[in-house]
C-alpha cells in the first residue's frame, strides 16, 4: 500500500489558541469519561443492550465539532457518543437515553444508537453503517435550498466507505456544490475486520474521482483536526462545495462493549502502542505543558471536573424514571 | 367548486404546481422529473414553472436521492421524491423503512420528516417482472409510513394535497395504467384526509372492497353482478395506513358478504390484511368467509397471454361475486 501524505500540525501554539485548547481538551476528556462510564455501566449489568465505544478517537469529534456553529448539521454513527457530546449534547440526558430512561435524549425510544438532539444541530446517530450519508448530504441541500449558510458534517467509519450510498451521494454533492463535509474516522477495523481486507485503493481516491477536494490528517491531533476542518467549513460557507477530510485514528475498545477478546483480529501490542503513543489527550496535555501554555494542575482540574460532571450525569440517569408504557404507542406519528 | 374533466396525470401535476405554489419549502427531486417530465409525462410542465432548482433532475441513484430527501424534510423542506417506478423502491428501502419511518419515533417526537415519495404500482402495461409490480404491502408493512394508494383523479388531487402538508412520511401510490383515465376534478384548492374510505358505489348484498387499479375492476363486476340481480357496494380505502376500517366493517356487516380486490401479490398482501380486518369486525353478520383476491404469486410475466392473467379482472371479480352470494 502506498505511504499516506499525512499532513502534521504547526508545533507552536499561538498564546492566543490556548483557552480553545483548553476546551477541546476538556471536551476530550469528556467524552473519555462518558465512554469509561458507559463501559462501567455495561460491566455492572445496568445499562440495557450494547454500545460502541469512541474511546481513542476523541480528537476526530472534537476537532471537527470545534470548527462548527451550533446551528451546523452533523450525522453521527453507531459509535456516536463522541460526536453527540462534541456537538454540545448535555451528558445527563445522554445517560439518560443509554439507561432507556424517560428523561433520555429520545425519551428512550433510541438508545445509544439512535441519540439525535437538534437543538444542537444533531440530526441523529444511526446504526446502519453508513445510513446517514444521504441525510447529511440531503440536510446540505436543503441548507442551499434555503439560502443559510449552514454546513453539514457526515460523519462515519472507514467500514463505510464499503456503502454504495455513499458514492450516490459524493456524486450529487460535487454535481450540485453542496456544502457538506465528508468526515471519515479511518480506524483500521470494519467491525471485526482489518480495513486491508474490505477496501481497496486509498479512501479519499474514491472522493477525488467525483472532483471532491480531499484531505488526511493526523486524527489523533485535535489542533490539526480542527484547523483543516476550519478550512474546509469556510471553503463549504462561501460555496465551493464539498470536502472529504479522512482522519486517521484508532478505537481502543472492541466494535462494541462485549467484544472483549480481539486477539484474533488484532494484537495487544497494537492497542498498547496507540494507548501510549498516540492517545489525543496525551498528546494535547503534553503539548499545553511542553510548550509551557498551562501547567498540569490546570488539566488536572479539568479531569476533576469532568469527573464530577460524568458521576452527577449517570445519578441522574439512574435516579431517572423509565417512560410510562402509555408512550410505547406515542411518536409513531407526528 | 367549479369542476373540469381532468386526467388523472394533469390531477396529480395539477396538486403539486398548486402546493409548490403555495409553499415554497415544496420540491421535487428525481429521475427526469424536470424537461422530461418523468416517462409518464405526469410532470410535465413543473420545471418551467418552478425552475430547476425545485424541481431536480438526479443521476439515477434511488437510495442517494431517497436519502436526500429525507435528510432535506427533516432540516424544514418538503420534498416530493420521485421514484420512477414502484420496483425501485426495493433499492431505497433502507431509506425509507429505516431512516424515513423510524426517524420521528426514535427521537422521542423530536424530528419529523414531511416527505412523499412518489411512485407507482400496476401491471399490464407488457413491462414484465421488473417494471410491473404492486409493492405498496411492504411499505404499509412498517409501522411510521402512511400509504395512500387513490384510484380516482379527484382522489388523486386531493390526497396528494394531504399527503405534501403532512408531517409523515407518505409513499404515495398511482396507477401508471390509470394515467389517462379522465374524471371531475374542483379546480379549487381542497384535501382529502387520510384514513377515510370511500364508498364509490352503494349496494345491499356484497361488498367489494377495492384499491386503486382494483376499484374500476370491481366497479365494472358492480355492473355485470347488477344484470343478475345482485347488488354490490364498492369501497375504496384510498389508504392502507392509516385504514378505515370502521368502513369496512359496516359495510359488510350490512351486506354480510365480502370480496377485498387488489393488485399487490396475493401471498402476504393487503388483501390479507384487509379481509382480517373484515373478518375480526364484521364475523357474526358473514353469511360466507371473506375471500381475497390479488396478484398471481408469480413474477409479472412480458407475453400479453400470460401477464393478463396475472391480475383479476372484472370476469374474475364477477365470478367469485356470484359464487358467494350463491349463485352459481
Amino acid at each position: 500500500m502506498a505511504e499516506k501524505t499525512v499532513a502534521t500540525a504547526k508545533s507552536k501554539a499561538d498564546a492566543g489558541d490556548v483557552e480553545q485548547l483548553l476546551h477541546a481538551y476538556e471536551q476530550m476528556a469528556k467524552i473519555r469519561e462518558f465512554e469509561e462510564k458507559a463501559n462501567e455501566l455495561y460491566m455492572k449489568a445496568l445499562m440495557p443492550g450494547l454500545t460502541h465505544l469512541y474511546s481513542g478517537q476523541e480528537a476526530v469529534a472534537v476537532g471537527v465539532c470545534e470548527a462548527l456553529r451550533k446551528e451546523d448539521y452533523i450525522t453521527s454513527t453507531h459509535r456516536g457518543h463522541g460526536h453527540c457530546l462534541a456537538k454540545g449534547a448535555a451528558v445527563d440526558r445522554m445517560f439518560a437515553e443509554l439507561l432507556g430512561k424517560e428523561a433520555g435524549f429520545c425519551k428512550g425510544k433510541g438508545g445509544s444508537m439512535h441519540i439525535a438532539d437538534p437543538d444542537s444541530g444533531n440530526l441523529g446517530a444511526n446504526a446502519i453503517v453508513g445510513g446517514s450519508m444521504g441525510i447529511a448530504t440531503g440536510a446540505a441541500l436543503s441548507a442551499k435550498m434555503r439560502g443559510s449558510d449552514q454546513v453539514a458534517v457526515c460523519f462515519f467509519g472507514d467500514g463505510a466507505v464499503a456503502q454504495g450510498l455513499l458514492f450516490e451521494v459524493m456524486n450529487m454533492a460535487a454535481l450540485w456544490n453542496l456544502p457538506v463535509i465528508y468526515v471519515c474516522e479511518n480506524n483500521n477495523y470494519s467491525e471485526y475486520t482489518h480495513r486491508t481486507e474490505t477496501l481497496a485503493g486509498e479512501i479519499t481516491d474514491r472522493a477525488k474521482a467525483f472532483g471532491i477536494h480531499t484531505e488526511t490528517v493526523d486524527g489523533q491531533d485535535v489542533q490539526l483536526v480542527q484547523a483543516t476542518m476550519e478550512k474546509l467549513v469556510e471553503r463549504a460557507r462561501r460555496g465551493e462545495g464539498p470536502a472529504f477530510l479522512e482522519c486517521l485514528t484508532y478505537r481502543y475498545y472492541g466494535h462494541h462493549v462485549g467484544d472483549i477478546n480481539r486477539t484474533y483480529y488484532r494484537s495487544k501490542e497494537e492497542e498498547q502502542d496507540w494507548r501510549e503513543n498516540r492517545d489525543p489527550l496525551k498528546l494535547l496535555g503534553e503539548k499545553l505543558i511542553g510548550q509551557k501554555l498551562t501547567d498540569q494542575s490546570v488539566l488536572d482540574r479539568i479531569q476533576a471536573d469532568v469527573k464530577a460532571e460524568i458521576e452527577s450525569g449517570v445519578q441522574f440517569a439512574i435516579d431517572a424514571s423509565y417512560p410510562d408504557q402509555s408512550q410505547v404507542t406515542e411518536d409513531v406519528f407526528a | 367548486m367549479a369542476e373540469r374533466e381532468l386526467t388523472f396525470a394533469e390531477a396529480v401535476n395539477e396538486a403539486l404546481a398548486e402546493e409548490m405554489r403555495r409553499d415554497p419549502t415544496v420540491f421535487i427531486i428525481g429521475e427526469d422529473v424536470a424537461e422530461a417530465g418523468t416517462p409518464f409525462k405526469v410532470l410535465s410542465g413543473l420545471v418551467e414553472e418552478f425552475g430547476p432548482e425545485r424541481v431536480i433532475d438526479s443521476p439515477i441513484s434511488e437510495p442517494g436521492f431517497t436519502g436526500m430527501g429525507v435528510g432535506a424534510a427533516m432540516t424544514g423542506m418538503r420534498p416530493v421524491v420521485d421514484i420512477m417506478f414502484g420496483d425501485f423502491l426495493t433499492l431505497a428501502m433502507d431509506q425509507i423503512v429505516n431512516q424515513a419511518a423510524k426517524v420521528h419515533y426514535m427521537s422521542g417526537g423530536k424530528m419529523k420528516v414531511p416527505v412523499v415519495f412518489r411512485t407507482n404500482l400496476g401491471a399490464t402495461r407488457r413491462s414484465a417482472a421488473q417494471h410491473s409490480q404492486s409493492l405498496h404491502a411492504w411499505v404499509s408493512h412498517v409501522p411510521g409510513l402512511k400509504v395512500a394508494i387513490p384510484s380516482t383523479p379527484y382522489d388523486a388531487k386531493g390526497l396528494l394535497k394531504t399527503a405534501i402538508r403532512d408531517e409523515n412520511p407518505v409513499v404515495f401510490f398511482e396507477d401508471k395504467m390509470m394515467f389517462k383515465m379522465k374524471g371531475l376534478v374542483p379546480a379549487d384548492d381542497y384535501t382529502i384526509p387520510f384514513g377515510v374510505a370511500d364508498v364509490k358505489l352503494k349496494g345491499e348484498d356484497i361488498t367489494l372492497v377495492a384499491t386503486s387499479s382494483m376499484v374500476q375492476i370491481a366497479l365494472g363486476a358492480a355492473k355485470k353482478l347488477k344484470e343478475i340481480g345482485l347488488s354490490a357496494e364498492v369501497i375504496d380505502p384510498r389508504t392502507t395506513t392509516p385504514l378505515d376500517k370502521e368502513t369496512l366493517i359496516e359495510s359488510a356487516k350490512k351486506t354480510s358478504r365480502a370480496i377485498v380486490i387488489d393488485e399487490g401479490y396475493e401471498q402476504y398482501g393487503v388483501t390479507a390484511e384487509l379481509a382480517s380486518v373484515i373478518a375480526d369486525g364484521a364475523f357474526y353478520y358473514l353469511d360466507a368467509p371473506v375471500k381475497r383476491m390479488g396478484a398471481m404469486n408469480v413474477p409479472i410475466p412480458f407475453s400479453p397471454a400470460l401477464e393478463d392473467l396475472t391480475v383479476q379482472t372484472e370476469e374474475t371479480v364477477f365470478q367469485m361475486a356470484k359464487s358467494l352470494c350463491g349463485k352459481v
